[in-house]
């Protein structure tokens, strides 16, 4: 009787169930390929990776550990020194077997350009071809490429935005930590006064930008690039509290909505009659005027907005996790 | 142009624009009006797939006043309706079961945001399937990259943020391959529309001209959506992913995310690059070859792993390689087992994730496997969920594991040189889930011992739970609506798989 027993402790299937049933760990038996990964599966507990891994493997010696880590390092960095160097190689090499770059036999000298450069002008109204095209011929892309931008706003919400509503004791601390308003120069003199003069040109150039992005080089993205900086400029010259005076999260959620659903709706008018085959009740008005080239006007505001409006928060969500 | 046909456009603008109006909503009516805009799309999908099977073609969408090579586009088959309807479905209930714990785990001022990443990654995912632009294409793969990052992360614990820089790495990795591909192509063809740059790579072809280009740009497209996917060797990003989001986001990033990339490059293969071009380079072959890597390893991983959600995270790395070994086979049949392997596996492994987050309420939220034992007992139905999720994963008559491992095993027999391993690895791949999920489903249905080794760890635990939010009631409506939904979808698909399979035939047809 006490032989079967015996046996049944050595079997195979007393170890199988054993696994089973969770009591045997694989890893105890010397698995050691997957020792790098016990570092990684512990809790995060702010020790060091290393002093963790020190305390769970008692079997190595220090300095085998610390060799084998040594090793696998040096082999690491090796690796993907390697890895780039061949990458780098391959596209290398394969840009030495393209078109020569200006030919004007090349394949993207085709009709595509040739009737953005031909036709674009008159079939969008705008002199700008450039604008010409993100905004009217692949409009869709660029509606995609603001809502880009949304979504990155949102996310950066999500990591720094620090709520003032929740009492715990940690979003207070968090709150404490991050505002760095105290430290911020106050009143500065000299900072003042360069902001009265640029920021009222800096604001103007950025609206100018935007209103002839049809007309001449620029555009929403840039226009609204420089509209952002000339509000950080302010803010950091004024401080927190004057800007808030015309400036807060809700304004900002505001007219980033107001923007894109404009955007999204007009654009969302001209792809439906596009696809139709109805006629666009938009006049193209007179090329060269200020208000002409149909929904491109319009559409630069909005991504304007959109940008200068985008950037504020980029900068005010990392100064103090808030607007 | 009757009104259905409008119906791809509609569904794409309407989940974008529910995600910029979730904005000055707060948490409660973001969700509403998500889970809203997910019954409308799904809808609509119903409809351009109902209409692309009576008539039987596909058709092409004008998005603006210019028509092909200067305007955007997208186009609707019958493929595209199917992926759509079933990426929708698995999308809503997905968000429905995972609702309380999103509202539980996400701070109460950011689920708006929670329910803006939805809309906008369900737009992305639409935009994904129907568009017929490679530069709209990598406009929404960037959409979906920061959705997905944006998801990860707002549960904000220190496992979720650093999974998330690291899926931001991996995942940013693939986007400037895919970019890189692009612009190549562009270089050498002119075009950026699917249709007349298949037409110029045709031309090239033809020509024998730009042989390396044309080889890197396969490389490079294949490689960088691999990547995002996560195909085996690039795989590291995927059990912190999912094993560390909020239930609703790991079941859509497993389910759907990585199979929007997949359809992508499937659609690539067919309507850019051509199917002949792309099996003549070889690349299918480095695909097939890293998917059977991926079947076994990931399994392998799976069996060492003691973290439930982490398990089936290393089990999705293996059915995602069985996807591409389906790829990888080069023929017709092959691309269609995969194609339905996708089906399945997004509906399978939302399953899993939700079912698993019904047994974790019952078990103090624990990550060792062995606290889920007699779990299946405490939460009846997530039991069953979790069991019927694991058996279709495993390859069990009338689910639709089944069918997807058939459809491999019968694509390989076609493709004399590829035969052997396939079959090989398939046999040896069942055996290692097998290994894994039933010991899972036995740990499930075991009463626990009161061992003194159970009594010795408690006060280890007891210092975890005060960190952890309060557990919430096991069993709520809509937890149990998305399971035995969860749970139809996969018997529908497992029994009623011959018009599915019809329809990928016919669907993939029409991308020619």
């Amino acid at each position: 009787m006490s032989r079967q027993r015996d046996d049944y402790e050595n079997s195979w299937w007393k170890k199988f169930k054993g696994w089973v049933d969770g009591e045997v760990d694989l890893l105890a038996e010397g698995m050691e390929i997957r020792v790098p990964k016990t570092q990684e599966e512990g809790e995060w507990d702010g020790k060091p990776k290393a002093l963790m891994s020190a305390d769970k493997m008692g079997k190595m010696t220090d300095s085998q550990k610390r060799r084998g880590i040594r090793w696998f390092r040096r082999f690491y960095q090796v690796m993907s020194v390697f890895l780039c160097l061949s990458i780098i190689f391959v596209l290398l090499w394969t840009v030495a077997y393209l078109p020569a770059f200006g030919n004007a036999g090349n394949p993207d000298n085709n009709e595509v350009s040739a009737r953005y450069i031909e036709k674009g002008l008159q079939e969008t109204g705008a002199i700008n071809i450039v604008t010409g095209m993100i905004l009217d011929y692949r409009a869709f892309d660029t509606f995609g490429e603001s809502c880009v931008l949304f979504i990155a706003s949102c996310c950066v919400l999500v990591l720094l935005r620090i709520d003032e509503g929740k009492a715990g004791e940690k979003a207070r601390k968090r709150l404490a930590e991050s505002d760095d308003r105290l430290f911020e120069p106050k009143n500065d003199v000299i900072l003042q006064k360069c902001a009265c003069i640029l920021v009222p040109l800096i604001l103007v150039f950025g609206i100018y930008i935007v209103l002839n992005g049809h007309l001449s080089p620029g555009g929403g993205f840039s226009g609204g690039a420089v509209l952002g900086s000339g509000l950080i400029f302010y803010l950091n010259a004024f401080g927190f509290r004057k800007t808030e005076r015309f400036f807060t999260e809700k304004v900002y959620r505001r007219i980033t909505l107001c923007a894109l659903t404009f955007y999204c709706l007009a654009k969302s008018y001209s792809f439906f009659t596009g696809a139709n085959h109805l006629e666009s009740k938009i006049p193209l008005g007179t090329p060269g005027a200020i208000v002409s080239s149909g929904l491109i006007l319009p559409l630069n505001i909005c991504v304007g907005l959109v940008v200068a409006c985008t950037m504020y928060a980029f900068y005010a969500l990392f100064r103090k996790g808030g607007m | 142009m009757s009104l259905v046909q409008n119906f791809p456009f509609f569904s794409i603008i309407i989940a974008m624009f529910s995600g910029i109006f979730s904005s000055v909503l707060d948490g409660k009516k973001a969700r509403n009006l998500s889970l809203l805009v997910i019954v409308l799309t799904t809808g609509m999908s119903l409809a351009v797939l109902h209409f692309c099977v009576r008539t039987g073609q596909s058709y092409t969408y004008m998005m603006g006043h210019f028509p092909a090579p200067w305007g955007n586009e997208i186009r609707a088959g019958v493929l595209e309706g199917l992926t759509a309807v079933l990426f929708g479905l698995v999308m809503f209930f997905s968000v429905t079961g995972g609702m309380d714990h999103t509202a539980a785990d996400v701070e109460t001022s950011k689920q708006n945001l929670f329910y803006i990443m939805i809309d906008l990654m369900l737009s992305s995912l639409l935009a994904l399937i129907y568009t017929n632009d490679l530069f709209t294409a990598y406009v929404f793969v960037e959409i979906n990259t920061i959705a997905g990052c944006g998801l990860i992360m707002i549960r904000q614990i220190g496992r979720s943020l650093s999974s998330a820089i690291r899926y931001m790495i991996m995942s940013q990795l693939g986007s400037g391959l895919f970019l890189i591909g692009l612009s190549l192509l562009y270089d050498v063809t002119g075009h950026l529309l699917m249709s007349p740059a298949k037409d110029a790579v045709a031309g090239i072809e033809a020509a024998g001209l730009y042989e390396v280009p044309m080889l890197v740009i396969m490389a490079v497209v294949s490689v960088g959506l691999a990547i995002k996917s996560g195909l085996y060797p690039f795989h590291y990003w995927i059990p912190d992913t999912y094993g560390y989001a909020t239930p609703t986001a790991s079941a859509v990033l497993s389910g759907l995310v990585s199979k929007g990339y997949i359809f992508l490059l499937i659609k690539i293969f067919y309507r850019v690059l051509g199917r002949e071009n792309v099996i003549a380079s070889e690349i299918v072959n480095v695909l097939f070859v890293f998917g059977l890597a991926g079947m076994l390893m990931g399994s392998v991983h799976a069996i060492l792993e003691r973290d439930t959600r982490r398990m089936i995270a290393y089990s999705s790395v293996a059915q995602i390689g069985y996807i591409y070994m389906g790829i990888g086979l080069g023929t017709q049949a092959g691309m269609v087992a995969a194609i339905f392997h996708m089906f399945t596996h997004s509906a399978t492994k939302a399953l899993l994730f939700i079912s698993a987050v019904g047994l974790y309420e019952v078990s103090k939220d624990q990550k060792d496997f062995r606290s889920l034992q007699g779990s299946g007992y405490r939460n009846p139905l997530a039991g069953i969920g979790f069991t019927v999720g694991a058996l279709s994963m495993v390859g069990f008559p009338m689910l639709s594991g089944f069918i997807s491992k058939l459809l491999f095993a019968t694509s390989a027999l076609q493709s004399p040189h590829k035969m052997l391993p396939t079959v090989i690895a398939l046999a040896i791949s069942t055996i290692l889930n097998a290994v894994y999920f039933l010991r899972l489903v036995i740990t499930l249905y075991t009463i626990p011992e009161e061992s003194s080794e159970n009594k010795r760890e408690e006060p280890a635990n007891e210092e975890e739970i005060p960190k952890r939010r309060p557990v919430l009631s096991p069993g709520t409506w809509k937890l149990h609506l998305a399971i035995v939904s969860f749970i139809l979808l996969n018997l529908t698909l497992g029994l009623y798989s011959q018009p599915v399979v019809a329809w990928i035939g016919s669907g993939l047809a029409m991308f020619d």
